[in-house]
């Protein structure tokens, strides 16, 4: 059994000679994990996903899903995943149940099991009463979670969903995000995620890749970036009066102190764990504390260390990022 | 759990899958539909009905200026009575009329002649949409879906070439139908057996031809273009063909395109299947031609379907 499920090996894509939407991206997916690809419109993410679904050919250097490479053994591929596309792929004209149906039939999926699943998946999905309706009546999170339905009727090893919520109001994300959780602890599948939502890389990943103009900058889970910022703010105030710095900066986890009048800002490791520490040793101490608030920082300041801008910065470039999007949808074929 | 699949994805499933979609859709949209039998229908009636050629070589409608035919020729004790004589020379240019249509066009009837040809006409119209829907596929990312499943690419390209088919095939038993109400005059040598050659002919030029658009779309994202291509190569398929008039009344250059055109071979065999008398060699020759084209043009899709659906 091959422990990393995905693997990508300086894994480039250049559009028409010239354009390089990814440029030799090393990473790997453990089995049952989920893992995102983190990065602004126009960052690559796509084609790197349409790279390991087979649909787009690799312009150098390899992949493998399962241990399958995907330019040689593209049809072993195919078999053994599962896709959840950006864009509303169902056909508006068929019903929700001819839809999953179709899929079944182009994964080979045998009719009676094909049947017995898809009711099951419209049950997960909360789509059952909907299912003989044509698509075209359902609304932007109907059509994201009949794509999700879809893409799982032949039972997957692997699911890749592009950009899962994009374009969908609060409630429904975090509706899919539960449903995304649900299907890694039932199925046990093993999930490759695109998203521009730090939000969601956070709630849902258990390791993230940053990628930027077709490179990835950083990888690891949430929380190993997030730490790697030099870790979590914890802000106390004492009751008493008189300089307990000396004995913060003993206690374990923490990096660093600065008395602000009256308040400590003190710079620690893991907060949750640091935390009670502190006031374990204070009130040794005979000191009080009567205020504590714990600050983690979150994806944005990460994002904003390794590129140098927040993710919005990147996206507000609208321009660029218009013209980029565009040559990239030609280029790809869409 | 084993890292392979349980699951045999097969041509035909996929095929039957992806030919249910389409026609599916096709039935759902009852406009198209009527625009589809609307179509060849104005064509019939606009064309067939308005370029009247045997109305033009009928004497009544010559109207032959009687009055220098004089009263009564007496010929030794003979006399031939001017209104018989009017009618005789009325029915020679009949005569001469009927002969020239049926040198020209096999039939003397015109009406009948064209109208078979509509069919032709609608399987070019049907078949060109097949590169369209695939470009209509890809920018709705449809397209992209079906290329990540394990369904053989060339159930892909086959699906498409099979509706269009079907379609034609469909529209061919209503232009048929209609041609008649209008006043198509069946031979006496046609038979349900015969019918079902114009289907085979039909299902043979339907499929050589939606697999030349497929591949000319393989790659395209813009039906604009799509549509350009597919109109330059349709306007000279239809023109330098025998579906309005016969070939051997062309030019000599334009008879060597219409020789090779499938086209006209197509429109020759519904001819002879309906309205002509049946000439077995020459049919023969239709249909080899007809299933060589529709094989290799089939075939060079498919292939050209494995290397170029993915970029």
């Amino acid at each position: 059994m091959v422990e990393d499920v995905i693997k990508a090996e300086g894994l480039t894509k250049i559009f028409n000679r010239s354009l390089i939407a990814v440029d030799h991206i090393n990473f790997n997916v453990q089995r049952g994990e989920i893992f995102g690809f983190l990065g602004p419109n126009g960052a690559g993410k796509t084609t790197t996903i349409n790279m390991l679904i087979t649909v787009l050919k690799p312009t150098e250097g390899k992949a493998f899903v399962l241990g399958y490479d995907v330019a040689k053994q593209a049809n072993e591929v195919r078999k053994v995943i599962g896709v959840v596309p950006q864009e509303y792929t169902a056909d508006e004209d068929l019903t929700g149940y001819e839809n999953i149906m179709l899929c079944a039939d182009l994964y080979g999926v045998p009719r009676e099991i094909a049947k017995k699943r898809a009711l099951e998946l419209f049950k997960l999905v909360e789509l059952t009463d909907f299912k003989d309706k044509k698509v075209e009546i359902y609304s932007g999170g109907m059509r994201r979670r009949l794509e999700l339905a879809c893409g799982l009727i032949n039972r997957p090893k692997v699911l890749f969903l592009d950009e899962p919520t994009l374009g969908l109001d609060v409630q429904t994300r975090a509706a899919i995000w539960n449903y995304i959780k649900r299907l890694k602890e039932e199925y046990g599948m093993t999930l490759f995620m695109t998203t521009h939502y730090l939000e969601e890389a956070d709630a849902l990943c258990d390791r993230i890749a940053i990628i930027d103009h077709g490179r990835i900058i950083v990888s690891g889970s949430p929380n190993k970036l997030k730490d790697s910022l030099g870790g979590d703010i914890i802000t106390i105030s004492v009751k008493e009066n008189g300089d307990v710095t000396e004995i913060i900066r003993s206690i374990e986890h923490v990096k660093d102190v600065k008395d602000e009048s009256g308040a400590y800002r003190i710079k620690v490791e893991a907060g949750e764990v640091a935390a009670p520490l502190i006031i374990e040793a204070l009130r040794r101490k005979g000191c009080t504390v009567t205020k504590l608030s714990l600050t983690k920082p979150t994806l944005n300041e990460v994002y904003l260390e390794y590129t140098g801008r927040t993710i919005r910065d990147a996206e507000e470039s609208k321009e660029s990022l218009i013209a980029r999007r565009i040559m990239l949808r030609r280029a790809r074929g869409r | 759990m084993s890292e392979a699949s349980d699951y045999h994805p097969s041509i035909f499933r996929g095929l039957w899958a992806l030919t249910g979609r389409e026609l599916k859709k096709w039935l759902k949209e009852p406009i198209m539909l009527l625009m589809a039998i609307l179509q060849p229908v104005i064509w019939m009636g606009l064309f067939g009905k308005a370029m009247n050629l045997n109305a033009m070589f009928t004497a009544s409608n010559l109207q032959l200026d009687t009055s220098k035919i004089p009263e009564n020729i007496v010929i030794g004790d003979v006399t031939i009575p001017r209104d018989v004589l009017i009618q005789a020379i009325q029915q020679m240019f009949s005569d001469i009329g009927a002969k020239v249509m049926r040198n020209v066009f096999g039939i003397t009837d015109y009406f009948s002649y064209m109208s078979v040809g509509m069919i032709s006409m609608i399987v070019m119209f049907t078949t060109m949409f097949s590169g369209m829907s695939i470009v209509w596929d890809r920018r709705l990312g449809f397209l992209g879906k079906v290329l990540s499943t394990p369904v053989p690419r060339a159930a892909i390209i086959l699906s498409k070439m099979l509706n269009a088919a079907l379609r034609a095939v469909f529209q061919t038993t209503i232009i048929l139908a209609l041609a008649i109400i209008f006043g198509l005059k069946l031979s006496e040598t046609f038979t349900l057996f015969n019918l079902l050659g114009v289907y085979a002919a039909v299902f043979l030029v339907s499929m050589g031809l939606s697999s030349l658009f497929l591949a000319l779309a393989l790659r395209s994202t813009r039906h604009e273009t799509q549509m350009a291509i597919v109109n330059l190569i349709n306007m000279p398929l239809m023109f330098a063909s025998n579906i309005f008039f016969p070939i051997n009344m062309m030019p000599k250059w334009m008879q060597t395109i219409a020789r090779v055109n499938p086209v006209s071979y197509l429109t020759d065999a519904i001819r002879q299947l309906t309205v002509l008398q049946l000439d077995t060699p020459t049919l023969i020759v239709d249909f080899i031609y007809l299933g060589v084209f529709a094989t290799l043009l089939s075939v060079l899709g498919v292939i050209l379907s494995w290397r170029y659906l993915i970029k």
